[in-house]
């Protein structure tokens, strides 16, 4: 009795991660100043103010570029020129503000303001660079990867 | 090119460790905050007042203070990029109705003029309820409240596909009561614009 209450609560949290996975884009690109490629599925296309930004959506900016964009928990994040962030996991129930975010810095700078998942549970909430990950606790924070780390 | 700094940048990329700073900025709502770094070594660093900072360069970690000037010149950029804070409003409802009050009708205005006046504007409404009724109930009406106040901003010209609705019953209740109190402060829908 007890153990099939459990698989129960399994199945549901499954069907409600899957929802949320499926329930659109990560966030929206807000500010775009100078070249600010946004690479999806090997495609690569100039990022635009009000473009979705999605799961696995790779930005880079160029010598002059720098990008804006919100999450859809509220996360505000924002790259200067010559840098490359990867969205690796972003997964948000608006409901019950909980939710997973993973975004890697791969070179240049980054700025964070975290948003309502970091809020609700932090730990479910990281940063990573080519050599640390950042764990935070209701943050805002900024974040630099000098040359020689390019992928 | 200096030949001992070249070499020395073949080292780092040896040992795969570029350089990598981290500044803790002043929170925006003023409130205490944090982050702690870890790497592959085992090594932790945690930063816990504003400006705090650490720089890993060639396998060395060191931290300092920076400042205004300092994250100016090296982070101006990506801080100049960030975009608008998403800003949050409440609104009430008049006792048995879906009729806002008289202020809340005003902040409404707000509302539809914070939407229009950003880039890429995107709004969540999100309804509460108090804890009167039980929460499956309380969830629904809650939704609703939220799907009434976007038809509020839909009638004055915001397109819908910009506005998400979400009931968040009686989990997050503004003034905290126990079980089935009728709190008119928690009857009410929160707009968030982003």
């Amino acid at each position: 009795m007890i153990k099939a209450h459990r698989i129960g609560v399994c199945v549901l949290a499954l069907a409600a991660a899957a929802q949320v996975q499926a329930g659109g884009p990560a966030g929206t690109v807000k500010t775009v100043s100078g070249q600010v490629i946004v690479e999806r599925d090997k495609q690569k296309f100039p990022a635009t103010v009000g473009a979705p930004i999605e799961v696995s959506d790779t930005l880079r900016t160029g010598p002059d570029g720098a990008v804006g964009v919100t999450l859809h928990d509220s996360t505000l994040l924002s790259a200067g020129p010559r840098s490359t962030m990867v969205i690796d996991k972003f997964l948000y129930d608006s409901k019950t503000n909980e939710g997973r975010i993973s975004v890697g810095v791969r070179k240049g700078t980054l700025a964070v303001a975290t948003g309502k998942i970091a809020k609700r549970s932090p730990e479910s909430v990281d940063f990573h660079t080519p050599t640390s990950t950042l764990g935070v606790r209701g943050t805002e924070f900024v974040i630099d990867v000098g040359a020689g780390s390019d992928e | 090119m200096n030949k001992s700094l070249g070499l020395l940048c073949a080292m780092s990329l040896l040992a795969g460790c570029a350089s990598e700073r981290v500044v803790l900025l002043p929170a925006h709502d003023g409130r205490a905050s944090a982050v702690v770094l870890r790497d592959a070594g085992g090594g932790e660093v945690r930063l816990d007042r504003p400006y705090a900072a650490t720089v890993r360069q060639f396998g060395n970690v060191t931290e300092y203070r920076s400042s205004v000037e300092d994250l100016q010149a090296r982070f101006g950029a990506a801080l100049a990029a960030q975009p608008a804070r998403p800003a949050s409003y409440l609104l009430y409802f008049q006792p048995g109705g879906e009729q806002l009050t008289d202020a809340s009708q005003a902040e409404l205005g707000k509302v539809r003029q914070d939407i229009a006046a950003r880039a890429a504007s995107e709004a969540m409404v999100i309804g509460h309820t108090d804890s009167v009724g039980g929460a499956d109930g309380n969830d629904r009406l809650s939704l609703k409240r939220a799907e009434a106040v976007r038809q509020l901003l839909v009638d004055t010209g915001i397109a819908v596909d910009r506005i998400e609705v979400v009931g968040r019953g009686e989990r997050e209740l503004l003034v905290p009561t126990g079980d089935e109190v009728d709190e008119p402060r928690n009857r009410r829908v929160e707009i968030v614009v982003r």
